[in-house]
């Protein structure tokens, strides 16, 4: 159970939360100027990084609101929480290297 | 009653207080403080069950949760529990156990015959011994093994207790009472640190209590007394004991179960919540969660009166129970020489203390010579006398190195218990669950914590720390740090008491005691894993057959696959196979330790959240009225919605034909409220929904409604519902009732991150309304009585919306139809909902007006081609396959799906489309989700059945509703077909196991196609 600290309400259980995927995917300026492998990049393909990933979260049993946090898909650390529409440096991974060989 | 194995003072019993019990049917006295073990071994029973797969006797190994071998059924009925650990059940009046795997009884146990039959119980047997025939599996192999082999009998009855559940917050957890957490817990908390201590026992103390040692030149109880009540005054520590911490999740995040009647006669079930699960959220943790003794893996380490050598000293000291007249001691290392003085001191003999090493550590010897107890170096036990009850133990010298004995012939002494100590293995299961990463000491012969994954610390035995003073010094320190990480600085360093030192000594990694027979011949067994019955020579099978990997050892032998998880067997098994793989046991690495650490009952993990609390329900506020019409309902989402309203003694398809020909011939009424319901507001709000939805809105008057669907922006069909314009810039939408809440989340995804710049403000409004849908040719004429609002087709056409007053009553109506008759849907507050419902029925009697449930309005809607989302769509159904191409603006430049549309996927023409399907026979009604193919004349797939099986044939598609419908007196059905809408009129069939229906493709609308009765 991860603790998510929402921009506007504080720390909370995920519970409250749903997941949006990853962050930063915008969507197309004009999408009928999109060609098809642009246009199947946006809707089908994701990154699914093993280490720092940006995601996208809603408060959904809570205030309602979208933002972006920064997470390791490794040890779940999550290192950044941001609001929507900012886009910070990116963190050095600072991914515990005890988490790096689990055994599945 | 006599308690011939108690000792003649001592222990923390209250010998004035008897406490009868009864095992197997026979009863026994104990004392309060007794666990069921110690009152066992007091009584002098040590045989307590049969193992799992060999049915050998059994007795205590342990005196801790780690037992894998004395597993008790206790109670009975609805308060019956399978798989006890008798050392960890407080003994309480009139508790009742019973022996498990065992058949008839434990003394004359049938099963035993499979110990004779061990050679079929080898490692991997499942996958060998029962593989053929394959029709044995089924019939004689799974019901002999399931017999067998069951690990106590599952409840048949409910469970006559209640259950709850506490969230908690804190700035340190202690994970263990004994005194590394004590130190832990009194540091953090005298930095004013809110701080949890937790700890599985009923009373503080850990190991302490078990033995003699002198803290600060006292007794090491007292000085457990002190912090006790120093903690006890401070009111931002709270102290759960009875309690285990099970698991431990991410961001420390852990769950304890405790247990507050378990140690209470059972009179007083379900009156006080039995067990209560502790959800905590701890901004630091500091584990000190003790070590596990593991035994010694010798020949025939299983007989009833084996038992490890810490736990004989705890039953002697803590308990006042000996485990034995004649003890003896066999052990790698120091430690079990304490468990000897102390059984001496007790009143036992000890034969001998059988030691591997050449030598022991410092001063023992003279102890050991002052107390008059020899001491066998280099010596092993290579075998046991007795069956149900250790009568003598074999030993021999061994030779300086290897296996080799320096003996020729055993030396027989006479005993009736052994104890025995391979060594120590901290308890890192939960650092380990944390992620933690785990290093191998090889001077300790065990597992300790590496390197941390979260915000904890272990102190402590957990933490490789086996003497008393380091064990202070480190949860001091500890708790300390873990109090000022969480902001709660010290604000005096705490000095450590001084406690009595001894050295833990060193280890002989011995991982497999030398016997008479190499492992795997003769009688003789070396078990590794007590509670799975796996042997040394399964070990070494596995190994022979290309086993090398610790994960696939584990699963072929099931060794540490048990409720014990192998807290006793792990360690032995690695070293044994790594003698075997002549390599290191880091290089072969240990098992992953999962939740929970120990079993936790179900309704422990289901609280109160179990019948009608299992998930909450949603009512409309006419719930009461449908079930006082005798409604039955169905689930939708959590809605409580009425399916249908059965008159005495009528079918449901009766029930439902007479509620569709109330809608089609006179008037009918469906309880809508349940649908979603979002209120759209701002000046961009029209700029948004055309975003949105496919269909534009930027024409749509004030005052009317369309319908309208949603997309994904892959183009699939995601929802549908109304979208009804009430203002120049605000909008009442609809969606389906399960939809409601992800409709509003992905629009409010929409609006915060894609277009933020957009004025728009959506509210949830599906509770604040009653919706009355009134449907067919007679809704004018009832609704024409509850208001002077004028109802014709010129005043108020299809698809109008109007505020009016409806029964008295603020009422907004949208003219809508799902049924395909005249219809009106009729909104007011949710509080009035009821008053307007009756009020239409009153107004309504004089036509027969009829409720109708959510089967009649599935019909009804099917007879028109209507779909519903999630029965008609699956994620993976466009617009334009579903004949609703026409509601895709090809105007607006942009909206959600409209890219996806000229992909080559969703442009293919033989995409499944949806299409009608009429039975040749119309009496049969298909079933939903029957899949479809072109015709064949192959008997096997015509004539049904599996036997023989048919050739293969492509699927063609399935069908998504099927009805008997009572307005066309056929059967009708809905499907999506491969190039269906070019197919109209061609045949199909349905290949089911009951033989093939064919049936004719036809348009989807099966009733009134012009739609002249809705729009009347
Ligand atoms: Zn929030």
């Amino acid at each position: 159970m991860l603790l998510i600290t929402c921009p506007w309400c504080g720390p909370r259980d995920e519970i409250e939360f749903t997941c949006g995927g990853e962050a930063h995917r915008a969507r197309p300026q004009d999408p009928a100027a999109t060609d098809d492998a642009a246009f199947a990049d946006f809707l089908f393909m994701r990154t699914n990084p093993k280490g720092l990933q940006r995601e996208r979260w809603c408060h959904s049993q809570g205030c309602r609101r979208w933002f972006n946090l920064e997470r390791s898909t490794i040890t779940h650390e999550i290192t950044r929480i941001y609001k929507m529409g900012e886009q910070p440096e990116a963190s050095a991974d600072a991914t515990s290297p005890a988490r790096q060989g689990g055994q599945p | 009653m006599k308690q011939p194995f108690r000792t003649a003072q001592g222990g923390r019993i209250d010998r004035s207080r008897p406490v009868f019990f009864t095992f197997n049917g026979r009863q026994y006295a104990g004392h309060a403080g007794d666990t069921l073990a110690s009152a066992l071994l007091a009584n002098g029973v040590h045989l307590v069950g049969r193992s799992f797969k060999y049915h050998r006797p059994r007795g205590i190994l342990s005196a801790g949760c780690e037992e894998p071998s004395a597993l008790v059924q206790l109670e009975k009925g609805g308060l019956t529990e399978p798989n006890m650990r008798a050392p960890v059940v407080e003994l309480y009046d009139d508790l009742a156990a019973t022996s498990q795997n065992a058949w008839p009884s434990v003394e004359h146990d049938i099963g035993a015959v499979n110990g004779l039959l061990s050679k079929l119980f080898v490692a991997g047997f499942y996958y060998k011994t029962f593989m053929s025939p394959k029709s044995f599996w089924m019939k004689v192999y799974e019901p002999f093994i399931r017999r067998a082999a069951g690990l106590g009998k599952a409840p048949t009855e409910g469970d006559l207790d209640i259950y709850d559940k506490m969230h908690a917050h804190c700035d340190v957890l202690v994970v263990g009472g004994g005194p590394a957490g004590l130190a832990a817990a009194r540091a953090a908390a005298a930095s004013g640190a809110r701080v949890i201590l937790i700890d599985e026992q009923n009373e503080l103390g850990g190991a302490l209590l078990s033995a003699d040692e002198l803290i600060d030149g006292n007794p090491a109880l007292d000085w457990v007394a002190g912090i006790q009540a120093e903690l006890l005054a401070n009111p931002e520590v709270r102290i759960l004991t009875r309690t285990t911490v099970t698991g431990y999740y991410d961001h420390n995040y852990l769950i304890a179960a405790q247990r507050r009647t378990d140690h209470l006669p059972r009179r007083a079930a379900g009156k006080t919540a039995r067990q209560r699960l502790w959800k905590i959220r701890a901004a630091r943790v500091v584990l000190a969660t003790g070590a596990h003794e593991r035994p010694l893996v010798f020949a025939d380490n299983d007989r009833p009166g084996v038992m490890l050598a810490a736990a004989a000293r705890t039953y002697a000291n803590r308990y006042g129970a000996l485990v034995g007249k004649k003890v003896v001691v066999f052990t790698n290392n120091d430690s079990a020489y304490e468990a000897a003085f102390d059984l001496k001191i007790a009143g036992a003999a000890i034969p001998a203390i059988v030691d591997l090493r050449p030598e022991a550590g410092q001063g023992l010897l003279e102890r050991a010579r002052n107390l008059g107890i020899p001491v066998i170096a280099q010596g092993a036990i290579v075998g046991v006398k007795g069956t149900k009850r250790v009568a003598g133990a074999l030993v021999m010298r061994l030779a300086e190195a290897g296996e080799a004995f320096a003996d020729t012939q055993p030396a027989e002494l006479e005993c009736d218990a052994i104890a025995m100590s391979g060594g120590w293995s901290p308890a890192v299961h939960l650092f380990s669950q944390s992620q933690g990463k785990l290093r191998f000491d090889d001077a300790k012969a065990c597992f300790v914590p590496d390197v941390a994954a979260q915000h904890q610390a272990s102190v402590g035995a957990c933490n490789g720390s086996f003497e008393l003073g380091a064990c202070l010094a480190e949860g001091l320190d500890a708790g300390a740090a873990a109090a000022e990480a969480a902001g709660f600085p010290a604000t005096a360093k705490l000095v450590a008491p001084v406690a009595q030192s001894r050295a833990f000594g060193t280890i002989k990694q011995t991982w497999v005691v030398p016997s008479l027979r190499p492992v795997g011949h003769g009688k003789a067994k070396h078990f590794i894993d007590f509670q799975n019955d796996v042997t040394a020579a399964d070990v070494a099978l596995a190994h022979r057959e290309g086993y090398k990997h610790v994960e696939h050892l584990k699963r072929y032998t099931t060794m540490g696959m048990a409720t014990d998880q192998g807290k006793t067997s792990n360690v032995n098994a690695l070293g044994y196979l790594s003698t075997m793989l002549g390599t290191s046991i880091p290089e072969i690495g240990t098992t992953t330790f999962r939740a929970p650490y120990t079993p936790v009952t179900f309704g422990t993990l289901a609280g109160r959240d179990v019948g009608h609390l299992a998930d909450p329900e949603r009512h409309t506020p006419i719930h009461a009225w449908h079930v006082a019409r005798g409604a039955l309902f169905e689930d939708v989402g959590q809605w409580k919605r009425a399916w249908y309203y059965p008159r005495p003694g009528e079918t449901m398809e009766a029930a439902v034909s007479r509620e569709c020909r109330a809608v089609r011939e006179s008037v009918g009424v469906l309880d809508a409220s349940t649908l979603g319901k979002i209120d759209v507001q701002g000046q961009d709000a029209v700029t948004f929904l055309n975003l949105l939805y496919t269909s534009a809105f930027s024409k749509l008057e004030i005052g009317k409604a369309r319908y309208a669907l949603l997309c994904k922006e892959d183009g699939m069909v995601m929802d549908d519902g109304i979208v009804a314009r009430v203002g120049p810039s605000r909008f009442y939408l609809t969606t389906t009732t399960g939809g409601a809440a992800k409709v509003l989340d992905w629009m409010e995804d929409y609006l915060q991150t894609e277009w933020p710049h957009l004025k728009v403000y959506l509210t949830s409004i599906t509770e604040q309304w009653t919706v009355a849908q009134v449907a067919g040719p007679k809704a004018r004429a009832v609704l024409e009585k509850l208001t002077d609002t004028k109802l014709d087709k010129e005043s108020f056409p299809f698809m109008a919306v109007k505020d009016a007053t409806v029964a008295g009553l603020k009422a907004r109506i949208f003219r809508v139809s799902f049924t395909g008759e005249l219809s009106f849907e009729v909104a007011v507050p949710a509080h009035q909902g009821k008053q307007l419902w009756e009020a239409i029925f009153a107004a309504g009697d004089e036509f027969g007006i009829t409720p109708f449930g959510t089967e009649a309005m599935h019909v009804l809607r099917a007879e028109k081609g209507f779909i519903i989302v999630g029965q008609e769509t699956d994620a993976t159904v466009t617009p334009q396959d579903l004949g609703m191409g026409g509601m895709v603006s090809r105007l607006k430049p942009d909206f959600v799906g409209k890219r996806a549309y000229t992909r080559a996927d969703t442009a293919r023409v033989d995409r499944k489309q949806l299409v009608g399907l009429l039975t040749d026979e119309p009496q049969t009604v298909l079933p939903e989700g029957a899949q479809l193919v072109e015709v064949s004349d192959d008997p096997a797939l015509t004539k049904g059945g599996t036997s023989p099986l048919p050739a293969p044939v492509p699927m063609i598609g399935h069908v998504t509703s099927s009805y008997w419908s009572p307005t066309l007196g056929r059967s009708i059905a809905l499907a999506l077909v491969k190039g269906g809408s070019a197919r109209h009129g061609q045949v199909i069939m349905a290949p089911l196991t009951t033989g093939a229906v064919r049936c004719t493709i036809t348009g989807p609308v099966f009733y009134d196609a012009e739609g002249k009765r809705a729009n009347g």
